[in-house]
């Protein structure tokens, strides 16, 4: 062994491995802005889904759900650390800035993919476990190996692994597939395209500078100002379906009906901004108002389904 | 003379900030399988 006292500026010490991470480092890893998103719609499916789960359980499951979803975000950076050291948006992520190896965060991502999976399977169901390393695998391999860097159409088809949660929430209770679950898992899929290419319409030269062939670069701000109001449509019609299929209330139908105009004249506006436009103000808007809209149409579908127990509570006591 | 690694203040400080997230969450994971334990073995929780 040797005496080791220099380290260098990236915080780990080349020689011996060893490491100045703190676990905020490792939190960070698991991509907690998106993990926010998992839980409340993993919560959201959960809650939504016919039968009951014991409220421990229910809590261990969304968990799982969202250390698996954080797992998959660590192998998600792990295998970007080449093009997210030269993006503005990732430069400062763990491992790019040096302050997680790649092997500490393959090793992490790893351990958790396997811990989640196995115990929501021993916990709650089988289905449920299976379910979520199908979603890990999703992003994990078919999305970030496979379709990021190979074609425009990446974050369409990724898209699926971020709209699973609803539906595995639903499956922690169920122990199944419904067509109601698969509508929640519409949702989310049809919002992600119009979401992603709002940012990459306004991030294009990053994306562009490491060769990954999001919609704008490859075909151009029209097909993507084109694309983008028709999937905001497409998601118009998903959002208010749990109303036609009886998942929820007619008062539910009005308000999603309501957010998702707004969110279609946002695609509009996106959609009159001339090409070569510096700063892109309409696509910025839609990013922001896109978080929102899908925050607010999960949590109106939660509280629509408490809606007859508090009123039926009300009653009883008057 | 046993030669050693000689950690720096900050890796010191580090595997300690390490060492304590570790150890909460393994601790988290003892009461966690506890109470799913007693959950499914259908006990009433004695708290």
């Amino acid at each position: 062994m040797t005496i080791l006292d220099n380290h260098d500026m990236l915080g780990i010490d080349a020689g011996s491995g060893l490491s100045e991470a703190g676990a905020r480092d490792f939190f960070e890893l698991l991509k907690p802005r998106v993990m926010s998103l998992v839980v409340f719609t993993g919560l959201a499916g959960l809650v939504l889904a016919p039968g009951h789960i014991n409220p421990i359980l229910g809590f261990i499951a969304i968990l799982c759900i969202a250390v698996g979803a954080g797992a998959s975000g660590a192998l998600n950076m792990w295998y970007d650390r080449d093009i997210d050291a030269i993006m503005t948006r990732t430069a400062r992520r763990p491992i790019p800035a040096g302050r997680i190896t790649p092997g500490e965060a393959l090793g992490f991502g790893v351990v958790l993919s396997c811990f989640s999976v196995v115990i929501l399977g021993l916990v709650v169901n089988i289905f449920s476990a299976a379910l979520l390393a199908f979603t890990i695998f999703f992003y994990a391999v078919v999305y970030t190996v496979w379709l990021k860097r190979s074609t425009p159409q990446n974050i369409v088809i990724g898209g699926a692994a971020g709209a699973f949660p609803p539906m595995l929430g639903w499956a922690c209770v169920t122990g199944g597939v419904s067509i109601d679950s698969i509508v929640l898992f519409m949702i989310t899929f049809l919002w992600t395209p119009p979401h992603f290419w709002a940012l990459a319409l306004y991030k294009m030269r990053d994306y562009q500078s490491v060769g990954v062939p999001m919609l704008p670069n490859v075909h151009g701000e029209r097909t993507t100002k084109n694309q983008i109001v028709i999937y905001s449509v497409l998601m118009a019609a998903a959002a208010v379906a749990p109303y036609f299929t009886g998942l929820a209330s007619l008062g539910y139908g009005i308000f999603s009906g309501i957010l998702s105009i707004v969110f279609i004249v946002f695609s509009i506006a996106v959609w009159r901004m001339p090409d070569g436009d510096e700063k892109m103000l309409p696509a910025r808007k839609l990013f922001g108002y896109s978080i929102f809209y899908l925050f607010a149409v999960f949590l109106a579908l939660m509280v629509d389904h408490y809606v007859p127990t508090v009123m039926g509570f009300v009653g009883g006591l008057l | 003379m046993i030669e050693t690694v000689k950690l720096t203040e900050k890796q010191q400080k580090a595997r300690r900030n390490r060492n304590v997230a570790l150890g909460l969450v393994l601790g988290g994971l003892v009461v966690l399988f506890y109470i799913v334990t007693l959950i499914k073995i259908g006990t009433p929780n004695p708290m």
